[in-house]
């Protein structure tokens, strides 16, 4: 019996084309479906990017853009569009990459992939129309009482039927390829990721499942009451999960772009798959970090989920954090940059926006979203900048320094290789990265800055201008915001140049044909590296080393400042 | 020097390979462990919390 005949559609016989680059079978069925949720994912950046630098020039009290209901109605469809629709859409596609491409096997039952991304943009358009009606300005996050429009839970239910639907083909196509013997011994450490990716979105997928469900029968009326403690309780297992979702897929898509572009190996294929099986056991876990607050709940739990089994995960990040430069440097040297201490990072392909994009994302996702994280999860240190801004500080580091940058930088690759266009207006391309990178990091610093100053998150007016008692933030406060509105602007520039190139270069980009020579150029041994199990061994890292304790010093200071913060507040003499 | 590593037919896999090569286990893990320590766990503590009288 095969996949197909599981779950019932067995498809035609496959058509491949091989990609002269890589050397990789490419199933045109994937190739289209890649396409199109690539485009899709695009679409959803731009409208969520958008809605966000409305959010951040409201923040901005100099300039306070928006009106109340109009910022709530923009932080909703913000929070949908970027965090999920963006995101989801993009994972897809890398699933799809990562199964049928990788493993150079066909995609199964290719009609059911089309029909879940059917639903994915009939859910996504459902629940944007249902924010821009005006009467579903709940926030991302949706806590009731507040209550929604049907269709905004509705939408959001649609779109995750479809993107498991999505988690279901990547799964059957895995199978297929271990029947069919597309592959020898183990995946390659990249499927092996977006496995993990897939595992935790069937968790994140089943528990939106079990409480957006019942909520959206309660806003059609056949349900009296919803508790709003057991709605956070599981709501978070989907909100947060779907963050380590993208954990996964970005941390995959850095061992991808480094084994495309440098012929990087893992240093150790046990040491980093073991670092993806943490992940799987527990990450997911982390989502407690967002009841640490709540008294419902007692320590036992809160700490076992996050100071304990959280930190397992964190573990695995670190991992990583070591492996994906150590893989870089590894291949640098073997490529020739073999003097001092730093030459293969200086002579790396800085040029490249799907390179600077990952090394961006890597380098800013541990320092800024890695180690906020961590403080975050701590029980006791989270009591400093509970729902302050310095959460969203933190995730803008996660997901937007760290995943989108990371996935920002894959599409440089996705467009020459799937696409198949050459790459439109490369010197903006160029500059991309580093436009949005420092952006973004802007964002994440400057919000965490202004949450330890104790600006709350998801607030309209932090002046309190219309307070019986009056009161007003430091002068400290309002230059963060100050400075976190220039970043959102200049992150705004850097998204606006990456959907106008890809946009650009989808729509008008140079066919590539056979014999073509990429703007911006592979390894010759970038389709082996990447698809095929294999460790490149025990090697000299200096460099690696000295920019892993440059992170450790770093983030055992600020682990140990918020203490010595926390301590003040408590006054103990 | 670098090194592919396909495992001969032959050699017996470790354990560990095994359990990591096999994705339906490791998605039984990934879904069991969260909803055990996280969901179970967390939704017990709140269904016995007493009602307000």
């Amino acid at each position: 019996m095969t996949a197909e005949t599981v779950i019932g559609a067995v498809g035609k016989q496959a058509e491949f084309r091989t990609c002269q680059y890589t050397g990789l079978k490419v199933d045109v069925a994937a190739q289209t479906l890649i396409k199109a949720n690539a485009v899709a994912a695009v679409v959803f950046l731009l409208i969520g990017g958008l809605l966000g630098l409305s959010v951040a020039l409201t923040r901005w009290p100099a300039v306070h853009l928006l009106p109340a209901e109009w910022f709530y109605l923009a932080l909703t469809g913000h929070g949908a569009n970027v965090l999920l629709f963006w995101i989801i859409f993009f994972e897809i596609a890398v699933l799809y990459f990562a199964s049928a491409v990788l493993l150079n096997c066909r995609i199964a039952a290719p009609k059911f992939a089309w029909l879940g991304f059917i639903l994915m943009i009939v859910g996504a358009l459902l629940t944007n129309y249902a924010v821009l009606q005006g009467d579903s300005s709940v926030m991302f996050t949706s806590y009731p009482p507040m209550q929604a429009a049907p269709n905004f839970y509705l939408g959001l239910i649609l779109f995750a039927v479809g993107a498991l639907i999505g988690c279901v083909i990547f799964f059957a196509t895995l199978v297929i390829a271990k029947e069919e013997r597309t592959y020898e011994g183990s995946v390659p450490l990249v499927t092996f990721g977006a496995i993990t990716a897939a595992i935790i979105a069937v968790f994140t997928i089943a528990s939106g499942a079990v409480i957006l469900i019942p909520t959206w029968l309660w806003s059609l009326g056949l349900i009296s009451n919803i508790d709003p403690l057991m709605y956070k309780l599981v709501w978070w297992a989907m909100g947060h999960s779907t963050q380590q979702i993208n954990v996964s897929a970005h941390v995959s898509i850095w061992y991808l772009t480094a084994a495309l572009l440098l012929g990087a190996k893992p240093l150790s294929e046990k040491v980093s798959r073991t670092a993806f099986f943490m992940y799987i056991l527990f990450l997911q876990l982390a989502s407690a970090h967002h009841l640490l607050a709540e008294p419902g709940l007692d320590s036992s739990w809160k700490i076992v989920n996050t100071s304990y089994m959280m930190y397992l995960a964190v573990l695995g990040s670190m991992v990583h954090g070591l492996t994906v430069p150590g893989a870089i440097e590894a291949a640098q040297r073997k490529n020739g940059y073999t003097k001092g201490v730093f030459e293969w990072l200086r002579k790396a392909p800085w040029g490249n926006p799907a390179f600077s994009g990952m090394f961006l994302s890597l380098v800013m996702f541990g320092f800024i979203g890695g180690i906020s994280g961590v403080v975050l999860g701590t029980e006791q240190l989270n009591v400093l900048m509970h729902n302050t801004l310095y959460v969203p500080g933190h995730f803008h580091g996660t997901v937007v320094t760290g995943t989108t940058l990371a996935f920002m930088g894959g599409t440089y690759l996705v467009l020459p290789l799937i696409f198949q266009r050459e790459i439109i207006w490369p010197k903006l391309a160029k500059l991309q990265p580093y436009l949005f990178g420092i952006g973004a990091a802007g964002i994440s610093l400057f919000m965490m800055g202004a949450g330890t100053l104790g600006v709350p998150r998801r607030h309209w007016d932090i002046t309190f201008s219309d307070a019986p008692i009056a009161f007003a933030h430091s002068a400290g406060a309002f230059l963060m915001m100050g400075l976190n509105g220039i970043s959102a602007i200049l992150a705004a520039l850097g998204g606006a140049i990456y959907v106008i190139v890809v946009v650009g270069t989808v729509l008008f980009g140079k066919k590539i044909v056979g014999g073509h020579k990429l703007t911006f150029p592979l390894h010759s041994g970038g389709g082996a590296a990447v698809s095929h199990y294999g460790s490149e061994g025990a090697v000299k890292l200096p460099g690696t080393i000295i920019l892993i304790t440059i992170f450790f010093v770093s983030f055992v200071l600020y682990y140990f400042i918020n203490w010595k913060y926390l301590s003040e507040l408590w006054l103990f003499h | 020097m670098s090194t592919l590593e396909p495992v001969p037919s032959s050699e017996r896999v470790p354990t560990m390979q095994r359990i990591l090569d096999n994705t339906f286990l490791l998605l039984f893990l990934g879904v069991t462990i969260p909803t055990v320590l996280y969901i179970l766990w967390g939704v017990m503590e709140l269904v016995s919390i007493p009602l307000a009288k």
